[in-house]
């Protein structure tokens, strides 16, 4: 009989695994308990075990494949009744080979008990007196077997409330709970007869946050919805992207003296106001197109190569930080991409974005020298691979080697800060691209002919 | 007040003992020479002499027959079984005939004798050097089963046992022999066997244990107490006769009980003390006595790994405390 080969459950949180080398090829005798196929959890390396004897027939689950735990992975041709040791009614034979519940069999092989609590039964803690009062149920079951609402009362009153409530005169009713699912426990009892109500509402065991803090002299502030969306992006982006960082020294001497020289030209000749963003900018594009790498995204297992750059730029807003997007960065030209930057950012300080403007970044640029600071460590933009800051542009004594002599210069430095990707990137590919920033952003001089 | 460590705090009560009574002699496997396995009896044969602590053979049968035979005949032994797992087959000469000797004679013989029993697991022993053995001495009528988890309770008890004039097995748990620490005067005393403790006073639930699980229901509670949870912990010390009252007040007063043990809880201490929550604090209960001990395995497992997942522990304490706690 054909006999279906499940992932087995290895341990409570792990759902899922992936597929390493089968080692077993169909057409294969197989004696149970050979190994069959190794798979790879976030938990453990393990082989798994063949369930039963037999002939494997299908191979289902391919080397690479992330299966869950209990989906079907192989099938086997076994003799009739030899399904496992458990596996000898119809009924178990059957189950056995729905391949949406786990064998028992599957099961006995790989589940080792994990979580906090061990029990009578040996396995988790199942207390199933406490089942009763669980809030999770949406309905109970009644006899007949149909589900019945629950009306958000509690099921039962222990022996105590129910004790108390006859002593006090207290109706259990007009109660609002403060146990598991809204029960009402002996301290809800309790504080109502010292309140000396019957319907009174005992107070909950936490007071909420706002009247704790205002017996001190602590403010609270309930964030406004822009704030909060930034809170979740950020908690989103920094517990699932595992951050790195690395930061150059950028002699920005010549990029200075550039726009120095070209500023009043180049906003009397194009009606826009030069300012170094849109010269790093550029520069940035150009690296990101030459190490794609840091245009990409971690998506479901997978890493996503961009084939827009579209350069996010920060901006402090008056509610918070938003992040406009400049489309299509790579293929501009300085005055195109002045022009773009001033629209944005006009449009993301006056609150007059368009859904496009905040729309397909996948790269940001955070120009945290406007203000001054000369180092940061950056938050990505999920699901970017990678941040990059500019920081401010200060004079500094530097030593110039040239013709095997050194002499020291005063020159104009920036430091350039990059935030990666580790699952996306290493530490090598990083500092290709901060090198590529560098040598752009070097390159200018007063004579150069940006366009 | 001196510091001890629970070994320490044993083998002061029982030097004590040997040099207030001349009737008491001490026997096992190793407590002469070698001073024990424990070094519980460390340096006594120096001072009382070969014939009052007695090298035995390997042999646990004759260990505690040899000890009934003198405690019938006037003498007062303290027999130290090297390690719990061993015990087995002193059964018939403990369960069997010790305990049945003042009712057998009609109160014409006694056998005060004491049994000295380091046990449970936590220690890497493996199958062999980790078993609970208390169930089957506390469910037997005619004997005393003591179980002191802190140094003070354990020379206390300890002093009890050997005055007492019927057998009684004492429990020590291995593990907190150097493990636990704690004050005990240089005089002598004893504690009343069958008297519980509260060893930490709370209100919102009652953790009922012994052993061992007394230091980590303690940690747990103080973990509990930074939740909010105000935990009782109500150290039973003695687990034959178990101290009901004791239970019953701290039980009906919280409303709540949790009850944490290393043994299995299938017909084990944890189920004693249940049924006597259910029997006598009934209309007091605010929320379903629970029980936390290892799963039902044979034995405690060998492997570092296995043995912390079978072995309760603070956090899975805590993780019960909170179960409760929020019903």
């Amino acid at each position: 009989m054909v006999f279906n080969i499940e992932l087995p459950h290895v341990g409570e949180s792990v759902t899922e695994a992936v597929i390493g080398k089968w080692l077993k090829a169909p057409g294969d005798q197989i004696e149970k308990y050979d190994p069959l196929v190794e798979v790879v959890t976030d938990k453990v390396n393990m082989d798994v075990p063949s369930p039963a004897s037999g002939t494997l027939t299908k191979i289902i689950a391919i080397e690479g494949e992330t299966v869950a735990m209990g989906s079907v992975i192989a099938e086997m041709e076994t003799a009739d009744g030899e399904v496992s040791d458990t596996g000898d009614t119809p009924a178990n034979a059957e189950s056995a080979q729905t391949p949406a519940s786990p064998s028992p069999l599957a099961s006995r092989i790989g589940t080792m008990v994990q979580g906090a609590n061990v029990g009578p039964t040996g396995g988790e803690f199942v207390d199933t007196s406490l089942n009763a009062a669980k809030p999770a149920d949406s309905g109970v079951q009644n006899t007949s077997g149909q589900k019945v609402a629950s009306s958000g009362k509690q099921k039962g009153f222990s022996p105590v409330v129910t004790r108390l409530a006859a002593q006090h005169g207290i109706d259990l009713n007009s109660l609002v709970g403060t146990g598991l699912g809204g029960r009402v426990t002996k301290k809800d009892v309790l504080t109502a007869v010292e309140s000396g109500g019957t319907g009174s509402t005992p107070a909950p065991r936490t007071a909420p946050l706002a009247q704790q803090v205002a017996l001190g002299e602590d403010q609270v502030i309930e964030p406004s919805p822009i704030r909060k969306m930034i809170a979740n992006h950020m908690v989103k982006s920094m517990s699932e992207i595992p951050h790195a960082w690395s930061a150059i020294e950028v002699d920005v001497t010549g990029m200075v003296e550039w726009r120095t020289a070209n500023k009043d030209s180049f906003e009397r000749d194009n009606g826009v106001r030069l300012t170094y963003l849109p010269i790093t900018l550029s520069v940035v594009a150009d690296a990101l197109r030459a190490n794609p790498r840091l245009n990409s995204s971690w998506l479901d297992g997978n890493i996503v190569l961009k084939s827009a750059i579209n350069v996010g730029v920060a901006v402090a807003a008056d509610g918070g930080l938003v992040v406009p997007v400049v489309h299509g960065a790579a293929d501009s030209s300085l005055v195109d991409l002045a022009g773009k930057l001033g629209g944005v950012v006009e449009r993301a300080r006056s609150g007059s974005m368009t859904l496009d403007d905040v729309q397909g970044g996948t790269f940001t640029l955070n120009n945290t020298g406007a203000l001054g600071s000369v180092w940061g460590g950056a938050i990505i933009n999920h699901p970017q691979a990678a941040i990059l800051t500019t920081e401010a542009i200060v004079k500094r004594p530097i030593v110039i080697s040239a013709n095997g002599v050194d002499s020291v210069a005063i020159r104009s430095m920036m430091n350039v800060c990059l935030s990666f990707d580790h699952r996306i990137v290493d530490g090598a590919e990083a500092s290709v691209f901060l090198q590529s920033v560098k040598s752009g952003l070097e390159a200018i001089t007063l004579t150069s002919d940006l366009k | 007040m001196p510091e001890k460590t629970v070994i320490e705090a044993v083998r002061e009560a029982m030097q004590a003992e040997m040099r207030r009574d001349d009737t008491m002699i001490i026997l096992g496997e190793d407590v002469g020479n070698r001073g024990g396995v424990f070094l519980a009896t460390d340096g006594l044969i120096d001072e009382f002499g070969e014939n009052r602590v007695i090298d035995t053979p390997l042999a646990e049968s004759s260990i505690c027959g040899v000890a009934l035979g003198a405690a019938v005949n006037g003498m007062r032994p303290l027999a130290e079984i090297q390690f719990a797992d061993f015990v087995w087959p002193a059964i018939n000469q403990l369960v069997g005939e010790a305990s049945k000797v003042r009712y057998g004679t009609n109160g014409v013989k006694t056998a005060p004798m004491t049994i000295r029993v380091p046990y449970g697991g936590g220690v890497r022993g493996g199958l062999y050097h980790s078993q609970s053995i208390e169930v089957l001495f506390a469910h037997t009528p005619g004997l005393s089963v003591v179980a002191p988890a802190t140094p003070y309770d354990a020379k206390g008890l300890l002093a009890t046992a050997v005055r007492t004039d019927d057998p009684v097995i004492v429990l020590e748990h291995k593990r907190t022999y150097r493990l636990v620490k704690g004050e005990v005067p240089d005089e002598e005393y004893t504690i009343p066997i069958g008297k519980a403790e509260i060893k930490r006073p709370g209100t919102d639930l009652t953790i009922i244990t012994y052993g061992l699980m007394l230091h980590y229901s303690l940690q747990a509670a103080e973990l509990a107490a930074a939740n909010g949870i105000d935990v009782e912990v109500l150290d039973l010390r003695t687990l034959r006769p178990l101290d009901a009252d004791a239970i019953a007040e701290s039980a009906s007063r919280t409303g709540k009980a949790l009850i944490v043990q290393e043994d299995t809880p299938a017909v084990s201490i944890g189920s004693e003390v249940s049924a006597i929550i259910g029997e006598r604090c009934f209309f007091d209960l605010d929320g379903p006595i629970m029980r936390l001990g290892p799963p039902e395995l044979p034995p405690m497992p060998f492997s570092p790994i296995q043995e912390a997942e079978f072995m309760p522990s603070p956090e899975k304490i805590l993780a019960a405390i909170i179960k409760l706690a929020e019903i």
